[in-house]
């Protein structure tokens, strides 16, 4: 079964089989080298740049800034969910997030 | 490739939409098939309903565009109605009640809570009072944009409301120009003020002359490719091309579809029209526009009246078209302010009925989230100023109500970041009450946006503020980025952004304090603009100071992650759900 993965709203959420479950204004804790200089981004994600699946892993770019050190950009793809028997589930919203690829 | 919503688009789109929309209404939300949703919230779009943020599923946001922001006798009246009956929804919102219309910052309405089952009964009703939502959102011409009191302004170069009638006309529901790559957002300005805002429109004609067969004609001067939003503010760009009235709609028919034809489908992100003059630069816009759309030699630019704006200039006269002005009939226009746009209801109604009683009914909207009662003469004016309705809506604000513009934020929109209304009501209130300007400056404009998308323009305002977070005591909290010294006028200038993040409930404390350094550094006479001019980021991040004051936010907290912000039972697991379905969501 195929899963329906969308970026609407201009970035502001992701729908995954036409229904809204990840959105933009929340602070993530990110492994991030490449984004800033902090040992952990505090990342406020202000836009979903694009949305994909690797294996049963769902995972974004998003636009968004450390509000810890202002470093702002955007990201390479992180996992934010799963997709099993077609029900999509949120990962924990407060665990670290380390970017994949 | 191209994107879902490009597909979306490409199978149906425009008027066709309506058909299916009316049957949903019908057949209940539920009767959407669950795996059509994304495509037909997008396509509903086309017709001004805009779903609400997620907790608030199958309520909508209607938009009724209103062109030039001008409604005609008893339209008022009839959008104090719809918001009265449809406009309620299971949250109250704690400072404007049950029911209320938005004025936007591009002269349109917008109300909340609508549920699909009664967009028939409330299409019928705009309908029959000449009012529609088609192309309020979406990617069409949207409502085009200019100085409201056009046709009625004594400081009138040229009167743009035949010109904005006749587009309007050419251009809603037109095949042909109804699916682009993205919005396309139009502005006409007749007024030497500069109230149109064309310099952060899509397409702006802006008042001109130039000699033709020995004559001085007034035309229009055309700009492309302004837009404020995504981090990525331009201005619009002068292409060139002097255009006579009549040619106005070749002109922008012609530029729309130099928008249609060329403009990125593939990336949602890049297809404004304002990054393909990016692109191209505006040599490359007149001559494909000159080969490919119009017909007609296109003349060079005219001479401009630029540098009589005022308008947003934060400097000089008529910054906002609040208060007494005349007219050019002799009779008065009376702008009256609306704290960050929303009105409620009832007070929608009694303003219909005081504009038809004192005035010829006509009720008209300006970018600055205002509403302007025209055709007062002179001898009903004292009553029309003594009504108790114009203690709320006052033509003789405080500076801080005045400059006041706001989003809508997380209450109700999906890209938001922070609370964004009522917070801008809060800080007014608390400016009002314990900050002074400096002696001479009775203008001062502060624009609170809950994102980058900036539709509360916050880059043209003395005081830009832009949602963001930061943690306090380590725990997150909404902050704000201050920006400051944006304006219009002959030589507009985006806010530079000075201070990042600073915290809520410190905000008012930082404007306290900068108002303090301005009035204590500034050179006799000195706008705040020109104040900010002549110092770097590093000196006006020193003034900005945030502090703690009196003033309390109660919204502190991840307004996002509630279903309505001021609901008692906040919680997304609170939500109401989708109204009349019987499951809930
Ligand atoms: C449900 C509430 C709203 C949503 C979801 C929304 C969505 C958006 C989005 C996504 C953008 C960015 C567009 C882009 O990337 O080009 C935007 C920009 C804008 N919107 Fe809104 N909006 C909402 C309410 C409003 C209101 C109340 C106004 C006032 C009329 C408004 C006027 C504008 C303006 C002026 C811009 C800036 C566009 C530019 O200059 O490029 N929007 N809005
Ligand atoms: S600026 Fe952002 S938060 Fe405010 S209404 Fe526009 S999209 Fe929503
Ligand atoms: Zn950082």
């Amino acid at each position: 079964m195929t899963t329906r993965l969308r970026v609407l709203d201009d970035g502001a959420w992701i729908s995954v089989n036409d229904a809204r479950k990840v959105r933009v204004s929340e602070l993530w804790r990110l492994d991030a080298p490449d984004l800033c200089e902090c040992e952990l981004t505090d990342l406020v994600v202000e836009n979903f740049q694009s949305v994909g699946v690797d294996g049963s892993t769902v995972e974004v770019r998003v636009y968004g800034q450390c509000i810890a050190c202002g470093a702002a950009g955007t990201t390479g793809w992180i996992p934010v969910g799963r997709v099993r028997g077609g029900e999509f589930a949120e990962l924990d919203r407060s665990a670290v997030r380390r970017v994949r690829r | 490739m191209p994107t879902d919503v490009e597909n979306w688009k490409s199978e149906v789109y425009g008027s066709e939409i309506r058909d299916r929309l009316f049957e949903f209404a019908e057949q209940g939300f539920d009767s959407i098939p669950d795996d059509e949703r994304d495509a037909w919230f997008e396509r509903f779009k086309w017709w001004g309903l805009y779903h609400q943020r997620n907790g608030q599923e199958g309520y909508f946001m209607m938009r009724i565009g209103t062109p030039n922001g001008v409604l005609e006798p008893g339209q008022l009246r009839v959008v104090g109605e719809i918001a009265d009956e449809y406009a309620r929804g299971p949250g109250t919102n704690p400072i404007f009640g049950d029911a209320y219309a938005d004025f936007t910052t591009r002269q349109s309405i917008q109300l909340h809570w609508i549920e699909l089952s009664d967009v028939p009964a409330i299409f019928e009703k705009l309908e029959e009072n000449g009012l529609s939502t088609q192309q309020a959102c979406g990617d069409s011409w949207r409502n085009i944009v200019g100085n409201p009191v056009a046709g009625k302004d004594g400081q009138e170069v040229i009167d743009a409301w035949p010109v904005i009638s006749d587009l309007n006309e050419r251009f809603k529901g037109n095949d042909d120009h109804s699916n682009l790559p993205r919005k396309w957002k139009v502005s006409v300005t007749g007024s030497a003020d500069g109230s149109g805002q064309g310099d952060i429109n899509d397409l702006a004609f802006e008042p001109a002359y130039r000699e033709v067969d020995g004559e001085d004609v007034v035309g229009f001067n055309v700009r492309v490719g302004g837009g404020l939003s995504r981090n990525e503010p331009r201005l619009a760009r002068d292409i060139d091309v002097w255009v006579s009235p009549e040619r106005v709609p070749d002109v922008a028919g012609g530029l729309s579809a130099l928008f249609r034809d060329y403009g990125d489908r593939e990336d949602r992100y890049n297809a404004r029209i304002k990054f393909l003059v990016d692109e191209w630069g505006p040599e490359k816009v007149r001559e494909t526009l000159q080969e490919e759309y119009v017909d007609f030699e296109l003349e060079s630019a005219g001479r401009d009246v630029r540098e009589e704006y005022t308008y947003n200039t934060g400097a000089g006269e008529r910054n906002d078209l609040v208060g007494v002005h005349d007219q050019k009939d002799g009779a008065n226009f009376v702008g009256l302010n609306v704290l960050v746009g929303r009105m409620g209801a009832a007070d929608v109604l009694d303003l219909a009925d005081l504009a038809a009683e004192y005035g010829s009914g006509e009720v008209r909207i300006s970018q600055r989230q205002n509403v302007i009662v025209t055709d007062v003469p002179d001898d009903a004016l004292d009553e029309f100023l003594a009504e108790p309705l114009l203690e709320h809506y006052s033509p003789e604000p405080s500076p801080f109500m005045r400059g006041s513009v706001a989003c809508t934020g997380t209450e109700f929109c999906s890209l938001s970041i922070v609370e964004t209304k009522n917070r801008q009501v809060r800080f007014a209130r608390w400016l009002k009450a314990n900050v002074d300007l400096p002696e001479g400056v009775d203008e001062f404009h502060i624009h609170l946006s809950g994102c980058t998308a900036s539709c509360a323009q916050p880059q043209i305002a003395d005081v830009s503020l832009r949602g963001m977070k930061t943690r306090k005591d380590g725990d997150p909290v909404e902050a704000l980025d201050v920006g400051l010294g944006g304006g219009l006028g002959d030589e507009p200038q985006f806010a530079r952004w000075v201070t990042q993040r600073v915290p809520v409930d410190e905000v008012p404390g930082a404007i306290a304090n900068l108002v303090e350094s301005f009035a204590a550094e500034r050179d006799e006479g000195e706008s705040f603009r020109a104040f900010v001019a002549r110092h770097d980021d590093d000196e006006l991040d020193a003034f900005v100071e945030p502090e703690e004051t009196d003033y309390e936010d109660p919204m502190m907290h991840n307004t996002k992650r509630t279903w309505y912000p001021y609901a008692e039972e906040d919680a997304m697991e609170d939500a109401p759900g989708v109204p009349g379905s019987p499951a809930g969501d």
